[in-house]
């Protein structure tokens, strides 16, 4: 740098105003404050941040997914037990998954029933009507719908009323639920546990046989038995009916003579009908019970009672979640005032408190669990207090998580007031008269909330854990009522492993697999933004 | 000396924890009412009559319409009569109201029910041990390679799904789907025999898996950070391989604090998992605790919780006195 004026003439020079004089610049930056500091450690992890989405999405699947699914908790239908999980867009589109099949390995007897079940019905039982046959020929091989594959179950009596209702129900939505009857003559020769099976509707090779096997006609058709007669002989046990008629059927000509299929027999009671049970059920949810379900569709599957999964799954989860963070609230509390009394003082009361959490704290969380529910239950006896057992049962879950929870919380506390309390901030505040509850709450535990919420967000998911734990061994048992839980459910789908339903344990796993491994990346991503000594490391 | 003084004080509290805890259960658990309800088949009497042997009531007297009445003996007394009978004759009493074990000796139900509960443990831990540490060492010498990158995500996988999770994938894929484990442990106290061990194994698996990843981060971490010290610079200075550096230097003081928690880790198995013997049927200690406070057997519930206790409280302090033994600078209870 060369000089531009070698020689300065006298008159350029000024004075110095005192307002000219120049001062340390003000930041142009924005000053960063801890929270916001933490806030921008946590967003560059992206674990964490994808661990907080999937918390929210979890959290919003618990709250929302009861009021978009027509089934309750209590809801259950024992026919419709191990449906496989069926959605609606796989199930149209011709994807072999979720669609609500399962595999049916199959003997040929079997096999040819459910031909016959989906040849009267007209629905694909067996997926597109494709199978494979095992090498020997003795094992048929198909996707089989589970959903109207369970065909018409046993024969119903049903009042007349109900009769004409169906009919009407038949006539309005023009959806076929009664087929015809076979005649009792056949049916009484058969044994006792072929005799109410609504499905055999077909001309069968031997009526005495265990295991009735299915005529059929030389093209491998099915040959309906259907019972049968004319206007000018009607029996007077045929019941009147003048609906949907099955396809091809409005008078069947034989020998010069119209005959009718009998769609009821009347019986003492009622009237003996075969219904289709997946248009029954739709019958009976829209037009009965009016509760919101149409035609059966479980999202997640059903249980071995018939429970819907995704149901229960949000129900469960959802008080999973509540509970979770009652506690975790009452906790932190309760943790926070202990931790910050025993650690600001410090001394003997320290000790006291100390040895006093150490001894509780060392009593096994599976004993507390179990004194509590003994006493409560006693105690309730004696009194007769409530009948719900759900609530002793939430009660004594709450007392005890309560028991042992809060003292990680003290601890947590203790340790950020023993690392603050003898700052210089603190003897300053103190010299200018800040009282001990002003110094603690609004100059301490400021300082420490970061590492004492991290504390209460790792806390949330080890609840949830233990409290699946503890259902899933039945030592508290929420299953009844309204309330579900995931641990009564992982322990459900437990046995439905050996019963081939393994997505009644799959969904329930999922959901907490993915929850605790969303809450562990979000605590420790939370750990580290709030932890100070992370600052500026990440530039 | 001080170390004796330390072990002793430390001892001398454990005990005096343990002490509360077991008087505090024992009351809490004399406070309810007493179950004098006769099981089917049984006699009133010979239910009254135990009782009363037990030490529990007095004055049995039968009512005009069959109620029996009694008088309970106060507490602190029953709890004297109960620890004279343990400490004289080892004796915790019979089974009163657990229909499977009635009037057996609980003393001896339990260490009946204890090899399961310990042989999978040990096994789990045989296993554990090895690949926890070998993964741990792996990751720390591979630091921030591959190698390290796949059996960090391993770790966290193993450490964030819950034991339940793991142990019915297992029990699916191996018990149900491939079929080469049955999907419980025989019952049998043949221990030791082929088909007895073959089917305690997917046990073993899932117990082991969670202390893997325990031992792989803990090792990775210690040793991680052991290796960047000056004293392994001098090490390699003076002429010994990279082998003999980390084996007969790195390892050992990283063992310092990884030895501790293995010693801690296999008190604590002692108790078991609950999860994992209910899930994978076996017959050890976790299903009596079930099975007894489903029956209401309070001394059976006394007994299980006196183990437990015990075992969780011994499990903590030795990490903390093994810390001295093991690790010279260490001078526990030092001002």
């Amino acid at each position: 740098m060369t000089n531009q004026y070698q020689n300065i003439p006298a008159e350029k020079f000024q004075f110095v105003q005192r307002s000219d004089i120049g001062h340390d610049k003000k930041f142009d930056t924005k000053p960063v404050s801890y929270f916001q500091g933490a806030f921008r450690r946590f967003c560059k992890n992206k674990g964490a941040v994808v661990g907080g989405i999937v918390i929210s999405f979890l959290i919003l699947f618990a709250i929302f997914a009861p009021f978009f699914t027509p089934y309750t908790v209590p809801y259950y239908d024992a026919t419709y037990m191990y449906t496989p999980p069926r959605l609606e867009i796989f199930a149209n589109s011709n994807i072999d998954f979720w669609d609500g099949c399962k595999v049916k390995n199959a003997n040929y007897i079997t096999y040819l029933k459910d031909v016959a079940l989906m040849q009267e019905i007209g629905q694909d039982v067996i997926k597109n009507g494709e199978y494979t046959v095992s090498e020997d020929g003795s094992l048929y091989t198909y996707r089989f719908d589970a959903y109207h594959g369970v065909g018409f179950g046993k024969y119903k009596i049903i009042s007349p009323e109900e009769f004409a209702a169906i009919q009407q129900y038949q006539n309005d939505t023009g959806k076929q639920v009664l087929y015809p009857v076979v005649p009792f003559s056949d049916r009484k020769n058969m044994q006792e546990k072929n005799k109410y099976d609504a499905n055999i509707y077909y001309e069968v090779e031997n009526l005495k046989a265990s295991v009735l096997r299915p005529k059929t006609d030389k093209d491998g058709n099915i040959i309906p038995n259907y019972w049968k007669y004319t206007e000018e002989d009607k029996s007077s046990l045929v019941a009147d009916y003048n609906s949907l008629r099955i396809e091809g059927e409005d008078g069947v000509q034989e020998n010069g003579k119209t005959y009718y299929y009998a769609y009821g027999r009347k019986v003492d009671g009622g009237i003996e009908v075969r219904a289709e049970y997946y248009e029954y059920y739709t019958y009976t949810h829209t037009q009965v019970k009016k509760d919101g379900i149409s035609e059966p569709n479980f999202i997640f599957g059903t249980d071995k009672n018939g429970k819907d999964i995704l149901t229960c799954l949000a129900n469960g989860a959802r008080f999973s979640f509540i509970f979770a963070s009652v506690v975790a609230a009452v906790n932190f509390i309760v943790g926070v005032i202990w931790g910050s009394i025993s650690g600001y003082f410090g001394g003997k009361l320290d000790l006291a408190m100390e040895r006093f959490c150490e001894i509780l704290g060392s009593v096994p969380s599976m004993i507390v669990i179990t004194l509590l529910q003994f006493h409560l239950g006693a105690l309730i006896l004696e009194h007769g207090w409530f009948q719900l057992s759900n609530i002793q049962n939430v009660l004594v879950l709450f007392i005890a998580f309560f028991a042992t929870g809060w003292i990680g919380m003290a601890g947590t506390t203790r340790m950020q007031f023993y690392r603050f309390k003898n700052q210089e901030y603190v003897l300053a505040a103190r010299t200018l008269g800040a009282g001990d509850a002003r110094i603690m709450f609004k100059h301490i535990f400021p300082n420490g909330i970061g590492t004492i919420v991290t504390r209460v967000a790792l806390a949330i998911p080890s609840m949830i854990y233990s409290e699946t734990s503890l259902t899933y061994l039945g030592i508290i048992n929420l299953d009844a009522g309204r309330i579900t839980s995931v641990g009564t459910m992982i322990a459900k789908g437990k046995d439905s492993i050996t019963a081939g339903a393994a997505y009644a344990a799959f969904f329930p796993c999922i959901f907490l697999v993915l929850m605790m491994l969303s809450f562990n990346l979000f605590g420790n991503g939370m750990r580290d933004a709030f932890n100070p000594s992370l600052r500026g490391s990440e530039e | 000396m001080y170390m004796f003084k330390y072990v002793t004080k430390r001892l001398g509290l454990m005990l005096f924890t343990f002490v509360i805890i077991f008087t505090m259960c024992f009351v809490l658990i004399k406070l309810l009412p007493i179950p004098t309800n006769a099981l089917p088949g049984q006699d009133p009497i010979v239910v009254m009559k135990t009782l009363e042997g037990r030490g529990w009531i007095t004055n049995i007297q039968e009512g005009t319409n069959g109620v029996w009445t009694y008088d309970r003996v106060p507490i602190l007394i029953q709890y004297g009569n109960y620890i004279k009978r343990i400490v004289t004759e080892g004796d915790f009493g019979i089974a009163t109201t657990y229909g499977e074990y009635l009037n057996m000796d609980l003393w001896e139900v339990f260490t009946d029910h204890l090899p399961p509960t310990i042989l999978i443990n040990i096994y789990s831990t045989l296993i554990g041990v090895p690949i926890g540490l070998g993964l741990g060492i792996l990751a720390a010498l591979k630091k921030n390679k591959w190698q390290d990158q796949v059996i960090n995500v391993f770790i966290i996988l193993l450490i964030s799904v819950p034991s339940i999770v793991l142990a019915l994938m297992l029990q699916y894929v191996f018990c149900f789907k491939l079929g080469w484990f049955p999907l419980s442990m025989l019952t049998s106290d043949q221990y030791f025999s082929w088909p007895v061990f073959h089917s305690m194994l997917p046990a073993v698996f899932a117990l082991c898996l969670g202390s893997i990843a325990g031992y792989a981060r803990y090792t990775r971490a210690e040793l991680s950070e052991v290796l960047t010290g000056e004293f392994m610079l001098l090490a390699r200075t003076k002429g010994l391989t990279k082998r003999q550096a980390i084996f007969r230097h790195a390892m050992r003081n990283s063992m310092v604090v990884i030895f501790p928690s293995i010693l801690s880790e296999f008190v604590g198995v002692l108790s078991g998992s609950l999860i994992i013997e209910q899930m994978f049927g076996i017959n050890g200690v976790g299903g009596l605790y079930l099975g007894a406070i489903t029956a209401k057997d309070y001394d059976f519930f006394m007994l299980l919780s006196g183990f437990y206790t015990l075992v969780g409280l011994t499990a903590g302090i030795v990490i903390d006195i093994s810390y001295g033994f093991i690790d010279p600078r260490i001078r526990m209870g030092a001002k």
